[in-house]
């Protein structure tokens, strides 16, 4: 527990360091959310949501569950495509760009926004195979070299190179949680997204495993944006830099991290924070 | 602690005593149960024990047949025709022809029974017996066992040489003592005379029992029941298996996943699925009249051939592959396609990269259940005419064929009833054996999928 509660320590350290939030707003804005609505069915799961995602900057959806933040997450790569039922409303750009559009192929949108799950679900193949797997189909590796090298630097980018190098070719369900959790971060890494989507990726580990990988989260940011789903808000506090809090289907209030932590505007917001709802 | 649980600690007493009578009855529940389930499987099992001892006890004895060991001397004056003739210097081919058949229809129409009787008498030179019931000892297919012997080598004109003949199906009986022995004498198959001259062969050694290599080698047979064999129902078996191979599973495969992974969920995709497991319920007889009269009638395929019947059995088949297949897709965990999907993966991509190779283990075994099934289905055949006596080993899948379930029905049927319920039983073990080995090469299969993946 001491290396955890290090670690810990030293995220937030990094992050108050490193958090300006005044320098936030002046961030290049990667996504733009206008009025989003999603009915499963006859149900209406999210009302009219509308937000910017800043570039390079990790950005945590907040808020009970059942209150439509997954749901908005997977908006964001039209994950809900797949869901019988479903229809989406209003707009999401990505650099201006509707990924709405009925031109836009759906499978070059994802490969542009990765996506983390909620349980690490490697492949069912060598650790290699997984996280090959993404370059391969969208033929990325002009050869073997090629694919080794962009299998190893993500890798070495999730942090997990070091732990799994002699075993590439061992199945990567025989790892760890934490450790397959960091081989579906680098799988996702592999296709180098611009936009990486994480919904609640650390629920399904134990504390050390999530330390890992919020700092890993922390680092990635430099090259990527990030926007995290997350039920906890220590985590949202400690990873990022801007949060959004949902409640029943509508985003209720979104800004830099410290304010809504520290002040929120929002009553229902603060009742959130206060551990009042929930 | 303590403080907080005084007060109650009565209340406490109470509902602990109710507890405990209730677990009383728990207990004595599971243990019931537990008991139930014991004995039915020991049930099961005793039943199961009980039908494979009798099947091999009455099977097995027939694997070892009574075989005759005599010397059988090719004695120039019984065989016409004389040496096979040589091709003369300035004869045209026309008459060599001529010459050569003649011989031939001259030894075919030569006294073969008088060489197997002079056979026989050689392992019991003193003993009185008329050739008429001598001859009822071997099976009638011993003098064109011992033709066919002179037929590939006509040198041995002259020469004795040690044949083997099988003992007729009577014979048999009467050694196995599968018809009683102390029955009267109008009882018995066979006259006191040969029972004796059997006897007596079996005590100087000339009949043994040998193993019988031509169940597995020889095809049915009427006129000479002992050596009737499976090797004909056992090609149309295995043509009809490889016909539903080919045929069942990919096209259930490929059914199964387009309508559960891409056909659109509407009245008619509904409609289908229902029909799917109505035509998995539906009577085998049924796929047999509809062979008859879409395979037969409509498209004029031959009747009797393996064909017809693996076609039968295809469709047969295919409910059970496209049923088992599509609860295999919808078991594979929805993280799985997530996890393609979310990388970018198409559908096709997703369905045939990641969720059709974790079914494969499901769809193994759901071929084999089908394809043993359908190895085991008699009455559809009964209605393409594949329950026809065939005497040939069918050499492709359009010659006439039988299969070996028809041929226990057919052998169990037989007038020769002593015989062939020990036959009948013999195939069964046949049968069941290839069974074993289908389930023995899935489960191994299986495992080996299931260790990769």
């Amino acid at each position: 527990m001491d290396i955890l509660a290090g670690k810990v320590k030293m995220t937030q350290q990094s992050v108050n360091t490193a958090m300006n939030p005044t320098d936030m707003l002046d961030r290049q804005i990667r996504l733009t959310a206008r009025d989003v609505t999603v009915h499963y069915g006859a149900k209406q799961a999210l009302h009219g949501i509308s937000i910017d995602i800043p570039d390079r900057a990790v950005t945590s959806f907040i808020g009970p569950s059942g209150c439509g933040k997954s749901t908005f997450l997977r908006c964001i790569n039209r994950m809900n495509d797949t869901i019988e039922g479903a229809k989406v409303g209003g707009t999401i750009k990505l650099d201006g760009e509707d990924i709405y559009d009925a031109d836009l192929d759906v499978v070059e949108l994802r490969a542009r926004i990765g996506m983390v799950f909620q349980k690490p679900n490697p492949f069912p193949k060598s650790i290699y195979d997984n996280v090959a797997y993404g370059p391969k189909i969208h033929g990325l590796a002009r050869s073997k070299t090629d694919l080794d090298e962009i299998v190893v630097s993500s890798l070495r980018k999730a942090g997990l190179f070091e732990e799994v190098k002699d075993r590439l070719n061992e199945p990567g369900t025989g790892l760890s949680g934490g450790q397959q959790q960091r081989l579906c971060i680098a799988r996702a890494i592999a296709v180098s997204p611009e936009v990486i989507l994480m919904d609640e990726p650390c629920s399904a580990l134990d504390p050390i495993a999530t330390a890992i990988i919020e700092e890993l989260i922390d680092e990635l940011r430099e090259n990527y944006t990030i926007v995290i789903v997350t039920h906890s808000m220590q985590q949202a506090a400690r990873v990022s830099q801007r949060t959004a809090f949902f409640h029943l289907g509508n985003l209720i209030e979104e800004g830099v991290t410290e304010d809504i932590f520290t002040n929120p505007v929002n009553k229902q917001t603060q009742d959130y924070i206060m551990g009042r709802i929930g | 602690m303590t403080d907080t649980t005084l007060p109650t600690n009565a209340a406490g007493n109470a509902t602990r005593a109710l507890v405990r009578k209730s677990l009383a009855r728990r207990h004595r529940d599971e243990m019931l149960f537990r008991w139930a389930g014991i004995l039915s499987i020991a049930a099961a099992l005793g039943f199961v024990a009980i039908l494979f001892g009798m099947i091999l006890a009455k099977g097995m004895p027939s694997f070892w047949q009574s075989t005759l060991h005599v010397e059988a001397y090719f004695d120039p004056e019984l065989i016409e025709g004389g040496p096979r003739p040589e091709r003369q210097a300035g004869a045209s081919e026309a008459d060599y022809q001529k010459a050569i058949s003649d011989w031939q229809r001259a030894v075919t129409l030569s006294n073969w029974n008088a060489i197997v009787d002079k056979a026989v008498r050689t392992a019991a030179p003193d003993f009185e017996i008329e050739t008429r019931d001598l001859l009822k000892l071997v099976t009638s297919a011993a003098r064109f066992q011992i033709r066919d012997l002179y037929f590939a080598n006509p040198d041995l004109l002259g020469q004795t040489v040690p044949v083997t003949m099988l003992g007729s199906a009577n014979t048999d009986n009467w050694l196995k003592g599968t018809i009683d022995r102390n029955q009267p004498d109008e009882r018995q198959q066979l006259a006191v005379s040969t029972r004796q001259l059997a006897d007596q062969l079996v005590a100087n050694g000339a009949i043994r029992f040998d193993f019988a290599w031509h169940i597995f080698t020889n095809v049915d047979s009427r006129s000479a029941p002992a050596s009737a064999g499976l090797a004909g129902a056992f090609m149309g078996s295995l043509y009809m298996m490889l016909i539903v191979i080919v045929l069942a599973v990919p096209i259930g495969v490929a059914s199964a996943v387009y309508l559960e992974e891409f056909a659109p969920k509407n009245r008619w995709t509904d409609l289908i699925e229902v029909n799917i497991n109505n035509l998995a319920a539906v009577p085998s007889i049924v796929f047999g009249l509809l062979g008859a009269a879409v395979f037969i009638n409509y498209l004029g395929l031959p009747r009797s051939a393996p064909l017809v019947g693996g076609l039968v059995l295809t469709l047969m088949t295919l409910p059970t592959i496209i049923i088992a297949t599509r609860s295999s897709l919808r078991a594979v965990a929805p993280s799985l396609r997530q996890a393609a999907l979310g990388l970018g993966a198409s559908h096709n991509q997703t369905v045939f990269h990641h969720v059709l190779p974790q079914t494969f283990p499901g769809i193994l075994t759901a071929t084999i259940i089908g394809v043993a099934q359908a190895l085991g289905e008699t009455a559809p055949l009964l209605l393409i005419g594949m329950s026809a006596f065939i005497a040939n080993i069918p050499a492709n899948p359009l010659d006439s064929a039988t299969a070996l379930p028809v041929q226990i029905y057919l052998w169990q049927g037989n007038e020769n009833r002593n015989f062939f319920e020990a036959r009948t039983s013999a195939a069964i073990i046949v049968l069941l054996g290839l069974m074993l080995l289908l389930n023995a090469i899935a489960i191994f299969l299986r495992t080996r999928l299931e260790r990769r993946a």
